[in-house]
C-alpha cells in the first residue's frame, strides 16, 4: 500500500555514479563523482538566483507540502477503515471514509503534478538565466582566459556542469521537504498510534544505513578502479580512432588491437567487481524492508493477541515504516546528487567571478576623426616576468602606412597586434593612436576602429551574406557585395548554386581555406577601420592565388593604417616600414631597399628564400 | 538492436542463471503478503499464537532467501553484462580498424569514439537491467495478478480495469514524450553548437566587439532550448501523479467492495490486507515498466548507432591470391588515373593524370589548394582506390598486391604528424617495432630531429603526452618523417610535411633524403618552389589535372602556371630563367 513504488529506487544503485547522462555530449571518460569545497556559499548563491522566481518558488512549497501531508495521513486512515469499519462490518461509515481517501489521494496528485508543473518553469528559468550569465562571461573575459582553457572544458560547464545543477536542484528543493514532512509526520503519527510498535518498525534503520555506508564505502574504492580503466581505454581509443589513418599505413592495424584488447580485459575485471559492489545495494534494500515487514507483522500480532494494539494499526505501520526508511536508505544517493549540483554550481561561479576585461572604462574615440597614427614607445610584455615576450619595443606608423613584421616564429609578431587591440595589457611602455595613450580608450570602441584579418579564417554557421555582414551589421545587400568584390570573393561566391545565400556549416567546412580567407578579408572590408591588421591573412592562400589577390589586398589597405605579418616575404616588399623582429626585439627597422642595403638578419632571410631560385 | 544479442551468447549461462535467481527474489517477495493474511486470519482472528510465531520466522527465513536470489542475479548480470561489453567493445574496435579511409571520411573521429565508449558503455547498462529489472518487474506484475487471483475472483473486477487503464496511459505518455524528448536534444546540441562557435571564433566576437550580438544569437537558441525542455519536463511530470492516482484509486476501491465482501464473509481482512498489498506491488512495478521503456528507447539508439559502423563495408580489401606477388624497384605509374570523392564518381578530384616515376627518382608535386595533390598520392598505398584508370607499382596494379606488402613498399607522411603516447623511440619505430638502435638514429638525424630530441631531458626515451601534445608542429613533423624514413620504403611519399618546419631546417632534411634514400623512389608534394625545384621531375597539378611535367628548366619554358607560381614567390627567380 505504499505511495510510491519501492522499485523506483533499485535502480539508480545499478548505474554507476559517473555514467555520462543522455545529454553529455561525446566525453571520453565518465568523471567520478566531485565534492563541492565551499558548499555553504554555494548554496546561498543559487538561493539568490531561485528566489528571483520567488512567488513561484513559494507555490511549490505550499504544493509540496501539502502532497508530503497525504502522503503522511492516508495509511492511517488505512488502519482507521480496518479497525473501525471493515472488521466490525459497518459499511455506512466504510463510504465516508472511502470517499475522505479518493478526495485526498486527487488532491494530493493534483498537488504533485501543480508542484512539478512550477517548479519545472522555475528550475529551467533559473537553468536559463544561468546558461546565458555564463555566455555573457565568456564575451567579456579577455583572451588570456582562452589561452589556458580547452574548449571542451568550458562546454562542459555551460551543459554538464548545468545539467548536475539542476538535478540537485531537484532534490534539494522538493524531495527534502517532502522528505523532512513525511519522516517528522510518519513518526509523530506511529507514536501517537503506538510507541512499541514503533521501536520494532525502526529496529531496521540502523543496519540500513550501515549497510549503506559500508556498500557505497567499498562501491567508492571500486569505482575509482573501474574508472582509471575506464580513463586510459578511452585514451587509447581517442588517439589512436583519431589516428587512425596514420595506424593503417603503418599497418600496426594487430598491435594496437592486442593493446586495446589488454587493457580492456583489466577494465573487464575492474568493471565487473564493481557492479557487483555497487549491485549489491537493491538485494539487501529489499531484505531490510522484508525483513521490517516481518517484524512489524509478527510482532505487531503478538500485541493484537496481547490485545496492545489492532490489525488497523498494523495495516498502517506496514506503510508507515517503508515511508519511513526510503528517505533514510536514499540519503546517501540524494546526498550525491546534492553535492555534484553544488560542485556543478561552483564550477559556473568561479567563471562568473572572474575579472573581465572591461573592469575600468575608457573615453570614447569618436571613429569618424581617427587618422591612425600608431605609436609604441619602449613596449615590453610578458606572460611571467621571467620569461619577457616583447622588450624595449619602438617604433611609429604614420597615418596610412603599410608596416610589415617580420621574423621567426615566436619572435614576437603576434604580440604586437595583440597588445594593439588590448587583447592582452602591455607590462610597460606605451602604445598610442593619434597620440592618445590606448589605456585610456574604450576598449570596444579602440577595437572597432581596428580591422583584423587573423590566420584561422573564421566563418559562422549561417549564409555567406550573413558571415561578410558580421563586419558591419547595418550593411546592405549592395554594400555587401561591393565589399566581397573587393576582396576577390565575389566570382567564387556567384559559383556557387545559391550564391551569398549559401548557408555555411559551423567552421565553414564546405569551403576551402583559401575562401574562408577572402572572405574574413571580404568582412574586414565591410568594418572600414581606420586601422587594419592581417596576421598571416593569405597563409592558406597558393601564393598563385595571392597574387591574383594583390590587387584586391591593396585597395583594401588603401588609406588606412594596415599591419602585415607575412611568411613569405614577397608579400610584404612594398611596406613603408619593415620591421624585423628577434627574439621579443625589433632588431631591424627600415623600408625593404634599406635593410637589404644594411646586409643584417633581413637580408639574410631574404636571401635564404630566394638564392635557390637564383 | 536484437542483431548484437550474439555478443552475449558465450555467456548464455550466467544470463540465464541472473533471471532465475531473480525468480527466486520475486517468488520470496511474492510469500510476505500471504504469509502476513496466515498470521492475520489464522494467527490473530483464529486465536493461535502459535501460528504467529511460525509464521513471522517464516517470513523472515523468506526475506533472507529472497536476498540470495537478489545476490546471485547481481552477480551474475554483472558478469554477463560486462563480458558481452569488452567482447563487444573488441568487436567494434576490430572493425574499426579495417575500415578505409572513404569509410573513415563518412565515420567522423569525434563520432567513432564515442560509439566505442559511451554507446558501447551504454548497452551494457542496458543488458545488466535487462538480466535484472526488466526480469524483475514483469514478473512481479504476474505473480502479484495470480497471487490476487487465487485470494479472490471478484475483486478481481477492480484489476480488470484498473491494468489497462494504466497501460493506456503509459502508451500515450510515451508516444507523447518520445519525440518531445528527440527535440530536446536537437535544441541541447544547438545550444552546444551556438557556444562551440562562439568560443572557436571569441577572437573574431572580440575583434569586431560583436559580444551584444553574440549574446542575442545565443539567447535566442537558449530560449528555445528551456522552452522545448520546459514543455518536455512537463508532460513528463504528468506520469508520477496519474499512475499513483490510478493506483490508489484502486486501493480505495478494492477497500470499498472488499469491506462489503467482508461483511457477507465473502472475504477476510487478513485476505483482504494481502489483497492490496498484491495490487500495490503490481502497479507499482508498472510505473518502472515506463523506466524501461526510456531505456530501451536509448539502448535502441545505441545499438544503432553500433550497428551503422558495424553495417560499414571496407571498400579496399585485400586482393585475392596476392600473397606470391611481391614488388621491388619502386617504379610508380599512373595510366589515366581519374579520382572522386563522392559515392557516384562525381566531383572529380583527379581527371585523367597519367606519369611514370623511376626507381629511385625524386618527383616534386606543385600545385594550389584543391588542385588533387593529396589526392593522387593517396592512390599509390590505396587509401583510396581510383574511379577509373590504374595505379602501378613495378608494373604491377596496386589493387593485385596484398596490402601489407603494398603499405610497407610505401612510406607515407601525412600532412597531419600523427603521433601517439609512448616514448620518441617508441614514435620512430611506430612502423618497425623491432628496428635496431642505431637506424632510429640515423632516422632521426636525416629527418634533423635527433638534435632536439638529445635536447630533451629524456633524450629518446621522452615520453610524449596524448597526441604529441608537448611537442611543437615542426618538432612533430620531423619525427613523422624520421618515422617514415626507418621503413626504408621502395617509395616514400611527403604530402607537405615540412609546413612548420624552418626553411633551413627543411633544406637539410631535403639534403638528407637525397643521400640517405637513394634507393627510394620520392614524391614530394610542396608550396614552395624552392622545395621541389631540384627534383628529378616535377609534377603541376591544376584542378585535378596534371598541368605539365618536367624538370624546373623546362617547366620554367613551357609552363605558364610554373612560371606563374614562381612569380609569386619572388621575381627575381624565375627571370633568372625566363
Amino acid at each position: 500500500m505504499p505511495e510510491r513504488p519501492n522499485e523506483q529506487r533499485r535502480e539508480p544503485a545499478g548505474i554507476p555514479p559517473g555514467m555520462p547522462g543522455p545529454g553529455g555530449p561525446g566525453r571520453g571518460a565518465p568523471r567520478p563523482k566531485e565534492r563541492a569545497r565551499n558548499t555553504g556559499a554555494t548554496i546561498r548563491r543559487l538561493w539568490a538566483y531561485l528566489n528571483r522566481q520567488r512567488a513561484g518558488l513559494i507555490l511549490v512549497y505550499i504544493l509540496t507540502a501539502l502532497a508530503a501531508l497525504v502522503t503522511m495521513i492516508s495509511p492511517y486512515l488505512l488502519g482507521v477503515a480496518i479497525d473501525r469499519f471493515i472488521t466490525p462490518g459497518r459499511l455506512e461509515g466504510l463510504l465516508g471514509l472511502c470517499l475522505l481517501l479518493l478526495g485526498l489521494y486527487a488532491g494530493g496528485a493534483a498537488a504533485t503534478w501543480l508542484q512539478a508543473y512550477v517548479m519545472t518553469g522555475v528550475a529551467q528559468r533559473m537553468l536559463q538565466s544561468l546558461r546565458g550569465d555564463l555566455f555573457r562571461k565568456y564575451q567579456q573575459l579577455p583572451v588570456s582566459f582562452f589561452d589556458t582553457r580547452t574548449h571542451g572544458e568550458l562546454m562542459s560547464r555551460n551543459t554538464n556542469d548545468i545539467e548536475n545543477v539542476s538535478n540537485g536542484l531537484n532534490q534539494t528543493v522538493t524531495q527534502m521537504l517532502t522528505s523532512l514532512i513525511v519522516v517528522i509526520g510518519s513518526l509523530v503519527l506511529m507514536l501517537r498510534l503506538n510507541v512499541w510498535l514503533t521501536l520494532v518498525g525502526l529496529v531496521t534503520i540502523p543496519l540500513v544505513m550501515l549497510a549503506t555506508r559500508l556498500i557505497g564505502g567499498v562501491t567508492r574504492r571500486n569505482f575509482k578502479a573501474q574508472q582509471e580503466k575506464l580513463g586510459s581505454l578511452n585514451g587509447l581509443i581517442e588517439e589512436s580512432v583519431g589516428g587512425q589513418r596514420t595506424v593503417q599505413i603503418f599497418r600496426r592495424e594487430q598491435a594496437m588491437q592486442a593493446e586495446f584488447g589488454e587493457i580492456n580485459g583489466e577494465l573487464n575485471r575492474a568493471a565487473v567487481k564493481a557492479q557487483i559492489v555497487s549491485g549489491l545495494v537493491g538485494p539487501v534494500m529489499n531484505m531490510l524492508n522484508n525483513m521490517n515487514f516481518a517484524l512489524i507483522a509478527a510482532i505487531g500480532a503478538w500485541m493484537v493477541f496481547r490485545d496492545m494494539t489492532s490489525v488497523g494499526v498494523i495495516v498502517s505501520f506496514l506503510n508507515y515504516s517503508r515511508q519511513f526508511g526510503r528517505p533514510i536508505s536514499d540519503l546517501a544517493n540524494q546526498y550525491n546528487l546534492i553535492q555534484s549540483g553544488v560542485a556543478g554550481a561552483e564550477r559556473v561561479f568561479e567563471i562568473l567571478d572572474l575579472e573581465t576585461e572591461y573592469e575600468e572604462e575608457g573615453e570614447l574615440i569618436g571613429g569618424a576623426s581617427l587618422r591612425g597614427e600608431v605609436a609604441f614607445d619602449s613596449v615590453s610584455f610578458a606572460y611571467k616576468p621571467e620569461r619577457p615576450i616583447l622588450q624595449n619595443v619602438s617604433f611609429r606608423a604614420e597615418p596610412g602606412q603599410k608596416i610589415a613584421l617580420v621574423g621567426p616564429t615566436g619572435a614576437g609578431k603576434t604580440t604586437i597586434v595583440n597588445l594593439l587591440t588590448r587583447f592582452y595589457e602591455t607590462t610597460s611602455g606605451t602604445i598610442s593612436i593619434d597620440g592618445r595613450d590606448i589605456r585610456e580608450l574604450d576598449k570596444n570602441d579602440l577595437r572597432r576602429s581596428v580591422g583584423m584579418v587573423l590566420q584561422d579564417a573564421y566563418v559562422f554557421a549561417g549564409t555567406i551574406r550573413d558571415n561578410i555582414r558580421y563586419g558591419r551589421l547595418d550593411a546592405g545587400d549592395a554594400e555587401i557585395e561591393r565589399a566581397a568584390e573587393l576582396a576577390n570573393a565575389d566570382s567564387f561566391i556567384r559559383a556557387l548554386p545559391r550564391g551569398y545565400d549559401t548557408p555555411l556549416t559551423m567552421g565553414g567546412t564546405n569551403l576551402s581555406h583559401g575562401q574562408r580567407q577572402l572572405l574574413t578579408i571580404a568582412r574586414a572590408v565591410l568594418a572600414d577601420p581606420a586601422i587594419l591588421i592581417l596576421d598571416e591573412a593569405t597563409s592558406s592562400i597558393d601564393t598563385r592565388t595571392e597574387m591574383h589577390i594583390q590587387e584586391a589586398m591593396r585597395s583594401l589597405m588603401r588609406g588606412r593604417t594596415s599591419f602585415v605579418i607575412a611568411h613569405r616575404l614577397s608579400t610584404i616588399r612594398d611596406a613603408d616600414r619593415i620591421l624585423f623582429m628577434s627574439g621579443g626585439t625589433a632588431a631591424e627597422q627600415g623600408t625593404h631597399d634599406e635593410l637589404l642595403e644594411a646586409r643584417g638578419l633581413y637580408y639574410e632571410l631574404y636571401m635564404s628564400q630566394f638564392k635557390r631560385l637564383g | 538492436m536484437w542483431r548484437l544479442s550474439k555478443y552475449l551468447k558465450p555467456y548464455w549461462l550466467p544470463a540465464l542463471l541472473a533471471p532465475l535467481f531473480m525468480v527466486l527474489e520475486v517468488c520470496m517477495d511474492l510469500a510476505q503478503p500471504r504469509l502476513l493474511q496466515t498470521i492475520v486470519d489464522d494467527g490473530i482472528s483464529a486465536g493461535n499464537p502459535d501460528i504467529i510465531r511460525h509464521t513471522g520466522l517464516l517470513m523472515l527465513g523468506a526475506a533472507l532467501l529472497g536476498v540470495i536470489g537478489g545476490v546471485g542475479c547481481t552477480i551474475y548480470s554483472s558478469i554477463a553484462s560486462q563480458n558481452f561489453g569488452r567482447d563487444l567493445r573488441s568487436s567494434l574496435y576490430r572493425k574499426i580498424q579495417t575500415l578505409s579511409f572513404r569509410n573513415l571520411d563518412r565515420l567522423p573521429t569525434g563520432t567513432l569514439i564515442t560509439r566505442v565508449t559511451n554507446d558501447v558503455t551504454q548497452l551494457q547498462t542496458f543488458v545488466q537491467m535487462l538480466l535484472r529489472m526488466f526480469v524483475r518487474a514483469p514478473m512481479l506484475i504476474v505473480g502479484s495478478l495470480v497471487m490476487a487471483v487465487t485470494i479472490n475472483l471478484k475483486l478481481t473486477v477492480i484489476l480488470a480495469v484498473a491494468v489497462p487503464l494504466l497501460f493506456a496511459f503509459l502508451f500515450f505518455l510515451v508516444r507523447f514524450s518520445l519525440p518531445m524528448f528527440a527535440k530536446v536534444q536537437n535544441r541541447l546540441d544547438r545550444v552546444n553548437g551556438r557556444l562551440q562557435e562562439n568560443l572557436n571564433g571569441i577572437r573574431v566576437v572580440k575583434a569586431f566587439v560583436r559580444s551584444d550580438y553574440e549574446e542575442e544569437r545565443f539567447a535566442e537558441v537558449n530560449r528555445d532550448y528551456t522552452a522545448v525542455m520546459t514543455r518536455g519536463m512537463r508532460v513528463l511530470s504528468l506520469n508520477m501523479p496519474v499512475m499513483t492516482l490510478i493506483l490508489n484509486i484502486s486501493i480505495v476501491a478494492v477497500l470499498w467492495y472488499g469491506g462489503a465482501l467482508n461483511r457477507t464473509g465473502g472475504i477476510e481482512v487478513g485476505a483482504l490486507i494481502a489483497y492490496i498489498n498484491y495490487v500495490t506491488q503490481m502497479l507499482s512495478s508498472m510505473l518502472s515498466i515506463g523506466m524501461i521503456l526510456t531505456f530501451v528507447s536509448r539502448a535502441k539508439a545505441s545499438a544503432d548507432r553500433v550497428n551503422e559502423v558495424f553495417g560499414e563495408q571496407p571498400d579496399i580489401v585485400d586482393p585475392e591470391h596476392s600473397d606470391s606477388v611481391s614488388v621491388s624497384g619502386g617504379q610508380v605509374e599512373f595510366r589515366d588515373v581519374s579520382f572522386g570523392y563522392g559515392e557516384d564518381g562525381q566531383d572529380l578530384a583527379l581527371r585523367g593524370v597519367s606519369f611514370t616515376v623511376r626507381p629511385g627518382q625524386t618527383l616534386g608535386i606543385l600545385g594550389a589548394t584543391g588542385s588533387g595533390k593529396t589526392s593522387l598520392v593517396s592512390l599509390i598505398p590505396r587509401l583510396y582506390d581510383p574511379s577509373s584508370g590504374s595505379v602501378l607499382l613495378d608494373g604491377v596494379p596496386v589493387n593485385e598486391i596484398g596490402l601489407s606488402e603494398l603499405r610497407s613498399q610505401v612510406g607515407m607522411v601525412l600532412q597531419e604528424a600523427n603521433l601517439f603516447s609512448g616514448t620518441i623511440r617508441d614514435n620512430i619505430r611506430f612502423g618497425r617495432p623491432d628496428a635496431p638502435e642505431d637506424e632510429v638514429l640515423r632516422a632521426a638525424q636525416a629527418a634533423q630531429a635527433h638534435e632536439f630530441i638529445e635536447r630533451m631531458p629524456d633524450g629518446y626515451d621522452t615520453r610524449l603526452g596524448q597526441k604529441g601534445v608537448n611537442l611543437s608542429g615542426g618538432q612533430k613533423q620531423r619525427i613523422a618523417i624520421a618515422r617514415a624514413m626507418l621503413l626504408r620504403p621502395e617509395v616514400l611519399v611527403l604530402d607537405d610535411s615540412t609546413s612548420a618546419v624552418d626553411l633551413t631546417t627543411e633544406a637539410k632534411i631535403r639534403g638528407a633524403l637525397e643521400r640517405d634514400m637513394t634507393g627510394s623512389t620520392k614524391l614530394i608534394i610542396a608550396q614552395r618552389i624552392s622545395a621541389v625545384q631540384g627534383a628529378d621531375l616535377i609534377l603541376v597539378m591544376d584542378r585535378g589535372r596534371a598541368a605539365a611535367l618536367g624538370t624546373h628548366e623546362e617547366l620554367l619554358k613551357t609552363s605558364e602556371i610554373y612560371r606563374d607560381i614562381c612569380r609569386s614567390q619572388g621575381n627575381e627567380g624565375s627571370e633568372a630563367y625566363a
